[in-house]
């Protein structure tokens, strides 16, 4: 069963004084997400990811279109048990304690009232949390408030996690906790649907991305498969003050850093330049397939139609 | 959505039957609760203190005071009580706060004079207002209107009377009788053409519904005390022509004194006693009469009318 | 019972509370003994009158600032900061969560009620330097002033639904001064007619009428109130404010939450 079927999802907000305007948010949207994927859905700000979430959460009522959350439609009782959610910038109750907050969400979720204390705990150590679990939320710092947002999505054990943005304003420290909470996470079996616009995160951590842009999806595809394509090119690192004037023509996107030149060049031309070091006796320290990245993909959908092809899905 | 389909529906069964519901208990609290406001002291007694903690809407406040008079009189008038002891201090405040709001000096002359329980009989106190009210308003012919009408009804000082309707006879705006009614003062003071016209004017000055009210009745009264005056000279002329009095009305008809059986207004023709008076028949509908009304029952009788005529 | 309720109502009155709403309590003391202390030096009739005049009426309006800004700032400022994102997405239904509030600020005001009423009688202890049976009517006033909160929270929490909280302030406390000159709108509308008659008529009764809540004076004079009256009172309070609240639920069912 697909955890998450996104069936022709559309929402389209009247805005105006008159409320006359309407301003799409999100154009139809056909996705779906297989139980126990790690799968991030990326785009750039104001593309549709948060409406995405919000109309997953009923947030807010699509306008068409309908999804399918572990097969129940959005809007059955069951499914909120199931699911946790981690708006971007979470703000909660200034004056619960860490623990009071999670209690809370405990009881709402409900959590049986003889596993909530120990349930609470455990995700508290889980978070780094126990040392502040009885300060006020009011004097929580921002990569704290995050750990407590991502406590209180996972804390009844729900077998889809949809996070909004979890690496934001993290430090690089607090943004490997997150990524090595999601990978635990997928090892749990759960699925994880997060969006983020930062993509070594997502390139580092998903099975599969789509692209979002202006409302609409721009393109599905496993991670695996955009960056391990070859794009036919080669980059050298030889030893020299220069680059050769037999390679100038070959080489491009060059680059000298003291002693040590950086070059791209085409597979094709491979033996050639290999040739000409040779003869040269320039020193090559290295020779490596370049290939694509997820910024490629990413930058092809979402940059106008106008500039080239980029790598599609 | 269809459990939020059914929760949408219950939340609207229970605000529609809730929003029924509590009309009716409210309706039923006004019912059992004297409405304390009516029963309650005036918390401020000085119009000037009031002006000034009304911050300014003394417009809005003036009006609030002037319902609160109208309510507090009928509330009092429904009960039949004699006390109306708010009703000056009430219009009062509405006329300080407000000295162009023309009603509350209608109702004033109307209600503040008459005796209980058909107004709070306190002419003196009606007189002041009408004098406030002109002063602030000099070019009002209603409020000189009202001033004579006091006069005439209420003191019986012609002169004062006469005086107030020519003087609002002679403003720009003004009532055709106004000058008419300063005439009439001097000579006819006392006939019933005097007072059909004054009440007329009253009914004309004002579109206040119980002011109107008020002035049909009296004028309604006023037919009955002609017909009695006219019907008791009748039965003067019958003894004096055939030497005794007649046994009924029928015999005055006999003789061709009258066409038909007179009646009151209200349909129901008046009875000749043993010793030649003419009664009505049901005093008690008809308010405000000075003739015709049977000497054993103690009935309403409340306000003057104009002075009997010499017979 | 529905412990989502309880849950949510429980976390409403502990985020209130800390929220150092209770804080007033100490001005209200500060005030309420000043005064019995100055009323003191007065004639001894009066003394009774005043405090309980001065107590009672305090009470009501406190109570009345307090139920509409933490009213107002609990759950608008929930949907504006939100909190609610989180919340929502648990199994908790929307109508769970206005009702739970609902239960939460009332209590909380109860509580405060509680504290400044326990105040008050000290006062009037102090002034009167003993309690007589006529103090009874005291407690039907301040029973009748915490039915007033029930409807004044019952009326934040339905503009809240749907405004922001500065609009959401101002409606219910325009709401409330209305309510008390309501008898005068209903005044008005019986000597007007047509449509204008029409209009003050509806408007009259879709209102809250207060008036009838306000036994202060008499409290003061020791009258006792009939029990008619206080079983009137309390259904109109009762059905008002199930109105103001399914009309929140009805509105809060359908927004989106941007």
């Amino acid at each position: 069963m697909a955890a998450i079927e996104i069936l022709g999802l559309q929402k389209t907000y009247m805005i105006g004084f008159w409320r006359r305007r309407p301003k799409t948010a999100l154009r139809p949207l056909e996705l779906t997400v297989e139980e126990g994927e790690v799968f991030g859905f990326l785009g750039p700000n104001g593309a549709g990811k948060t409406t995405t979430l919000k109309l997953l959460m009923g947030l807010v009522s699509p306008t068409s279109g309908t999804a399918r959350i572990l097969g129940m439609e959005l809007g059955d009782a069951r499914v909120p048990a199931q699911i946790g959610f981690l708006p971007e910038q979470p703000y909660f109750y200034d004056h619960l304690t860490g623990r009071e907050l999670l209690t809370y969400y405990a009881q709402l979720s409900g959590v049986p009232e003889k596993e909530r204390s120990s349930r609470v705990n455990t995700i508290l150590a889980r978070m780094g949390l126990e040392g502040s679990a009885d300060m006020q939320l009011r004097k929580f710092s921002k990569g704290m408030l995050q750990r407590v947002g991502l406590a209180q999505a996972i804390l009844h054990n729900p077998k889809v996690v949809f996070l909004d943005e979890p690496m934001s304003g993290l430090d690089p420290m607090g943004r490997r906790e997150v990524r090595e909470l999601i990978q635990e996470l997928r090892s749990q079996g759960k699925t994880v649907f997060f969006s983020t616009h930062i993509l070594s995160d997502a390139e580092a951590l998903c099975d599969r991305v789509a692209v979002i842009h202006q409302g609409q999806l721009k393109g599905v595809g496993a991670v695996a498969d955009l960056t391990s394509r070859s794009t036919g090119t080669v980059e050298i690192i030889f030893c020299a003050t220069h680059v050769p004037q037999a390679l100038k023509a070959i080489c491009s996107e060059t680059r000298v850093t003291g002693e040590m030149v950086n070059a791209v060049i085409s597979q094709q031309q491979q033996e050639t330049v290999l040739d000409v070091l040779r003869r040269e006796r320039i020193q090559l320290i290295s020779l490596t397939q370049v290939r694509s990245s997820l910024e490629e993909f990413y930058a092809a959908q979402v940059r106008p139609k106008s500039s080239g092809a980029g790598v599609g899905a | 959505m269809n459990s939020s389909r059914r929760v949408s529906v219950v939340a609207g069964f229970v605000l529609l039957g809730s929003m029924a519901c509590s009309v009716l208990a409210l309706q039923a609290i006004d019912r059992f609760c004297m409405r304390p406001e009516v029963q309650q002291e005036l918390y401020i007694h000085s119009p000037k203190m009031l002006r000034r903690l009304s911050l300014g809407y003394t417009g809005l406040l003036a009006d609030v005071y002037w319902t609160r008079a109208v309510q507090y009189f009928g509330h009092q008038h429904h009960r039949n009580s004699n006390d109306f002891h708010l009703l000056p201090p009430l219009l009062r405040m509405a006329t300080e706060l407000d000295p162009h709001l023309i009603p509350p000096y209608q109702f004033g002359a109307n209600f503040l004079a008459q005796k209980p329980p058909n107004g709070a009989g306190m002419p003196n106190e009606a007189l002041t207002l009408m004098q406030y009210g002109i002063e602030h308003n000099p070019n009002n012919w209603r409020l000189y209107y009202n001033l004579g009408f006091l006069y005439f009804t209420e003191f019986k000082d012609y002169a004062k009377a006469a005086d107030a309707f020519e003087a609002g006879a002679k403003l720009p705006v003004t009532n055709a009788f106004m000058p008419v009614l300063a005439a009439r003062m001097a000579q006819h003071a006392g006939e019933f053409d005097t007072a059909r016209m004054l009440w007329y004017t009253t009914y004309q000055s004002t579109t206040d519904g119980a002011i109107r009210d008020n002035a049909v009745k009296h004028l309604a009264a006023l037919r009955v005390d002609e017909d009695v005056t006219h019907l008791e000279e009748l039965v003067q002329k019958y003894r004096k022509l055939t030497k005794r009095l007649p046994e009924s009305i029928s015999d005055l008809e006999r003789v061709g004194f009258i066409h038909g059986t007179p009646t009151d207004p209200n349909g129901k023709p008046y009875r000749l006693t043993s010793d030649g008076q003419i009664e009505v028949e049901d005093p008690q509908l008809i308010p405000y009469i000075t003739k015709g009304v049977p000497s054993k029952d103690d009935s309403t009788a409340n306000n003057s009318s104009p002075a009997t005529t010499a017979q | 019972m529905n412990s989502r309720i309880a849950f949510v109502a429980f976390n409403t009155f502990r985020e209130a509370v800390r929220d150092r709403v209770l804080y007033n309590l100490i001005a209200f003391a500060v005030l309420i003994s000043a005064a019995a202390i100055l009323v003191g030096e007065i004639s001894i009739d009066v003394e009774r009158l005043v405090v309980v005049n001065l107590g009672l009426t305090a009470v009501s309006l406190f109570g009345v600032v307090i139920a509409i800004f933490i009213g107002i700032g609990l759950v608008s400022k929930e949907i504006e900061k939100k909190t609610l994102y989180t919340v929502l997405s648990r199994p908790v239904r929307r109508w769970e969560f206005v009702i739970g509030k609902f239960v939460g600020l009332t209590g909380t005001l109860i509580v405060n009620t509680f504290f400044m009423a326990i105040g008050v009688f000290l006062a009037l202890f102090y002034v009167a330097h003993r309690l007589q049976r006529s103090d009874l009517a005291v407690l039907t006033a301040l029973f009748f002033i915490v039915l007033e909160f029930l409807i004044v929270v019952a009326l934040a929490l339905f503009f809240s639904s749907f405004s922001t909280p500065l609009m959401s302030a101002v409606f219910t406390f325009a709401l409330f001064v209305i309510g008390n000159l309501a008898d005068d709108l209903r005044g008005f509308a019986r000597i007007t007619s047509g449509f204008a008659g029409i209009v003050a008529s509806v408007l009259a009764f879709l209102v809250p009428n207060f008036s009838s809540f306000n036994v202060i004076n008499q409290a003061a004079h020791g009258d006792a109130v009939p029990e008619r009256l206080i079983l009137y009172n309390t259904l109109y309070a009762l059905l008002y404010s199930a109105m103001a609240i399914s009309g929140a639920v009805l509105i809060f069912q359908r927004r989106n939450l941007k």
